[in-house]
């Protein structure tokens, strides 16, 4: 029987707070197997650690079982540990009895039985485990980055400039995301779109980057170092490589519909360029606006075009590629006016949202820059900026911040009173949250350089009435109710994860929060990865940021992209699946049930085998196998069976 | 005379990417539940086997709780609905032996959900307590 060592960390008063840990070790010695069973404050302390070694020496031990914390914590560092004490890693088992045990019970002797309980089954496990060693895995390097917003451009040129090659998938026609919508940006008033297209055009033409827009993802298997991605690359109708922008199509389109672009306040043609700048240049055929082409409808477009790039049989491809790493920069969508009843459920066209706002301001927007309220182009005299819409509201709508509305709000009512400057702009707020560099400074010009009165509280309610629209809201640091005849209405609208996030969190098999942004593995010390390994998060997609954040979590994700392409090999977990080749009969159920394609019949011998790459480790084929000839490293039915033993014992 | 309570022994399969992780949460949470119940971690629920089942009732647990992610987020693509028709199996299983299938029960609980976890332990280990020990 193999030589167990048991080991008790208090964690403080963690554990021995609720747990009689001197108990448990005592009970432990006396278990079979068990040669040494110890406590101490601290197992994880550099003292606690060198405990395990030494005593791996003295006592000649050839099992580990410490009870600690969750494994997802300290397995590693006791992994580490035992190695150096010279002993195989895969000998060390946790017994979780802090978060399973100490922490979800008060009574202390109820707890400990419960500890010595959980400690037995994995001494069970201990006295079967079988050293293991790493299997090493091919690692294609080559990176995907799925959206091209800021966040993505940035993580794909940091990575492309690293030396590796990117595939960076947008799904609308051009890249460039929400920043290349926006007009100034704060606190350096730099113009969003100056700063952003030189980053769009070498993205273009960087050689490392193969650029995918007007494309989708649509289906990832495998694992990190290995993924397979399927691409639905949608049809454009209009060959990138011939259209020279010359823009005689639009002129004899007859279609319009309103433009994605400008948030609906101008219109497009079915046949249309999202913005001058875009990445690839080049038109693009809507093909739920244009009349059809099966059979051709109008036509119209093709007969003006001189390039001939127009083709109505282009198909829509799937175009398969393997990467490495991916990155996801999904973005954000704004919370929908609709959804707000007393400001109006969207149904007034002068109240608008923040994006809409940028693209009035914006000098390729819809007025030129000029600040003109949709519903009659006149100039508004008076504007109310609302900040919070839908975002800090448990009861109706989000309850997190969104973070970007504060700094955005205080510089849409600048902006607005440089080119308005006899107009008065009025904010609403709850709080504002400036903090960054130079954005206290920047809320506080708005203040005294612009003279922009900042209101302390929830508008309640905003109606039409006369052609003005009535802003009825109280201003708390005064107690006065507050009505305003305002021309326009901005709603800073909470910020919500771009539509077809959740779709995507299922390909990837990442997790997203309650509020359907994808999550980290640790909220602090591992803010750019996401559960699954090799997948990275980047951008808005993570949380409301905004864009030194964004640009700064991107280049975060890229360097775990680039750390993990410096190694030349990945090592996979040994828990694997094995069969005995003398029960194994044949009987291929286990292929049934491998989602990997691992399991690999082998005619000559009649049995099935494992293909050690490709295994992951479910167990699967471990459950489903008649015989037990399939067996799982380490844990095997006689391991599992064992421990199941200790619990009931 | 007071009547001594039947406290069930319960044996919990529960996945080392979901539902552990769930129970970890809980934990971090300091959320308390009922004692009863021991997990076993395993890397994903398709692992749990008809014979781990049947074995832990030979031994006279009470109960045994499968934890598994929601169906679309097992980390092993769909181990999970291979699960939930081993287990719709087992319970037929079950009657043939005598157990009342009510005392094996499969649920979701993924990463997020430790007052799922929480709620699911103490509602199955009430329950059990009800059907009585096994027979
Ligand atoms: S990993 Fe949780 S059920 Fe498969």
């Amino acid at each position: 029987m193999k030589r167990i060592g048991v080991f008790i960390c208090h964690c403080g008063v963690n554990i021995a707070g609720t747990v009689n840990v001197k108990e448990v070790s005592e009970e432990l010695s006396k278990y079979k197997g068990v040669v040494l069973s110890t406590d101490y404050v601290y197992m994880c302390s550099d003292p606690g650690q060198k405990l395990i070694i030494d005593s791996i020496k003295n006592h000649k031990l050839e099992g580990i079982v410490i009870g600690c914390c969750s494994p997802n914590l300290h397995e590693s560092t006791f992994r580490n540990a035992v190695k150096k004490g010279g002993l195989n890693p895969y000998l060390c088992e946790i017994a979780n009895i802090r978060e399973q045990c100490s922490w979800v019970h008060v009574e202390k002797d109820v707890a400990t039985t419960k500890a010595i309980k959980i400690v037995k089954s994995m001494v069970e496990k201990a006295l079967r485990n079988k050293p293991l060693q790493p299997i090493k895995v091919p690692i294609t390097k080559r990176a995907l980055v799925i959206g091209g917003g800021i966040s993505g451009i940035q993580a794909t040129l940091d990575i492309a400039n690293g030396g590796y090659e990117v595939i960076l998938v947008e799904k609308s026609p051009s890249i460039g995301g929400h920043m290349i919508q926006l007009s100034e940006t704060f606190p350096t008033l730099d113009c969003s779109q100056c700063i952003l297209t030189p980053k769009m055009v070498e993205v273009s033409r960087h050689p490392n980057i193969k650029l995918m827009t007007y494309s989708e993802v649509q289906e990832i298997s495998g694992f990190v170092g290995n993924f397979k991605v399927k691409i639905l690359k949608k049809a454009r109708y209009v060959r990138e490589d011939k259209c020279t922008l010359c823009g005689e199509c639009t002129k004899v389109c007859p279609i319009v519909v309103p433009n994605e672009f400008d948030l609906g306040l101008t219109g497009r043609r079915a046949i249309y360029i999202p913005f001058p700048q875009a990445i690839p240049p080049s038109y693009t055929i809507d093909p739920e606006a244009c009349p059809g082409f099966f059979p051709i409808a109008c036509g119209k477009c093709a007969d003006v075009c001189e390039a001939n790039a127009i083709d109505f049989d282009m198909k829509p491809e799937i175009v398969e590629e393997e990467v490495g790493a991916i990155v996801v920069a999904t973005g954000y969508d704004l919370y929908s006016k609709e959804k707000i009843a007393e400001y109006g459920s969207g149904k007034y066209p002068d109240v608008i949202d923040g994006l809409q706002f940028e693209r009035l301001l914006s000098a390729s927007g819809p007025t030129m820059g000029k600040i003109l309220r949709p519903s009659d182009h006149k100039e508004p005299k008076e504007v109310v900026f609302i900040q919070c819409a839908g975002s800090r509201d448990p009861e109706l709508h989000n309850a997190y911040c969104s973070k970007i509305c504060c700094m955005y709000t205080a510089k849409h009512a600048m902006l607005y009173k440089h080119r308005v400057p006899d107009g008065r702009a009025y904010i609403f707020y709850i709080d504002v949250r400036s903090a960054g560099k130079g954005y206290e400074e920047f809320v506080q010009r708005a203040v005294e350089e612009d003279g922009v009165v900042y209101l302390r509280g929830k508008v309640s309610k905003i109606f039409q009435e006369n052609g003005k629209i009535k802003v009825w809201g109280v201003d708390t640091l005064t107690g006065k109710d507050v009505e305003i005849d305002a021309d326009m209405v901005v709603l800073a609208m909470a910020i919500k994860p771009s539509k077809g996030a959740q779709e995507l969190a299922k390909k990837l098999k990442i997790a997203i929060d309650r509020d359907g942004f994808f999550s980290e593995v640790h909220p602090k010390l591992r803010p750019v990865e996401s559960p699954t390994a090799g997948v990275f998060l980047a951008g808005a997609a993570q949380a409301p940021k905004d864009i030194p954040e964004a640009v700064a979590q991107a280049s975060g994700a890229a360097s775990k992209v680039l750390a993990l392409f410096s190694s030349e090999q990945l090592y996979h977990d040994p828990i694997i699946a094995e069969v005995n080749e003398e029960i194994c009969s044949g009987c291929k159920l286990c292929i049934s049930v491998c989602p990997y394609d691992a399991r690999v019949y082998d005619k000559e011998k009649n049995i099935v085998t494992v293909n050690e790459i490709l295994c992951e480790g479910c167990g699967a084929c471990v459950s489903a196998c008649p015989s037990g000839a399939t067996q799982q490293h380490n844990f095997t039915d006689e391991q599992i069976c064992s421990m199941i033993n200790a619990i009931l014992s | 005379m007071r009547k001594e309570i039947f406290e069930p022994k319960i044996v919990c399969f529960a996945c080392k990417w979901c539902t552990s992780a769930g129970a970890d949460l809980a934990g971090t949470l300091r959320f308390k539940y009922k004692p009863n119940g021991i997990i076993i971690k395993i890397m994903c629920s398709s692992r749990v086997d008809p014979q781990h089942v049947l074995w832990a009732f030979k031994q006279k647990a009470d109960g045994i709780l499968i934890g598994g992610c929601h169906p679309g987020d097992c980390h092993y693509q769909n181990g999970n609905l291979k699960t939930m028709r081993r287990v719709m199996l087992l319970k037929k299983l079950l009657n043939d032996f005598g157990v009342e299938p009510e005392r094996l029960h499969l649920e979701w609980i993924s990463a997020s959900e430790g007052k799922k976890f929480v709620k699911t332990m103490d509602n199955f280990i009430e329950k059990i307590r009800k059907l009585g020990p096994l027979k």
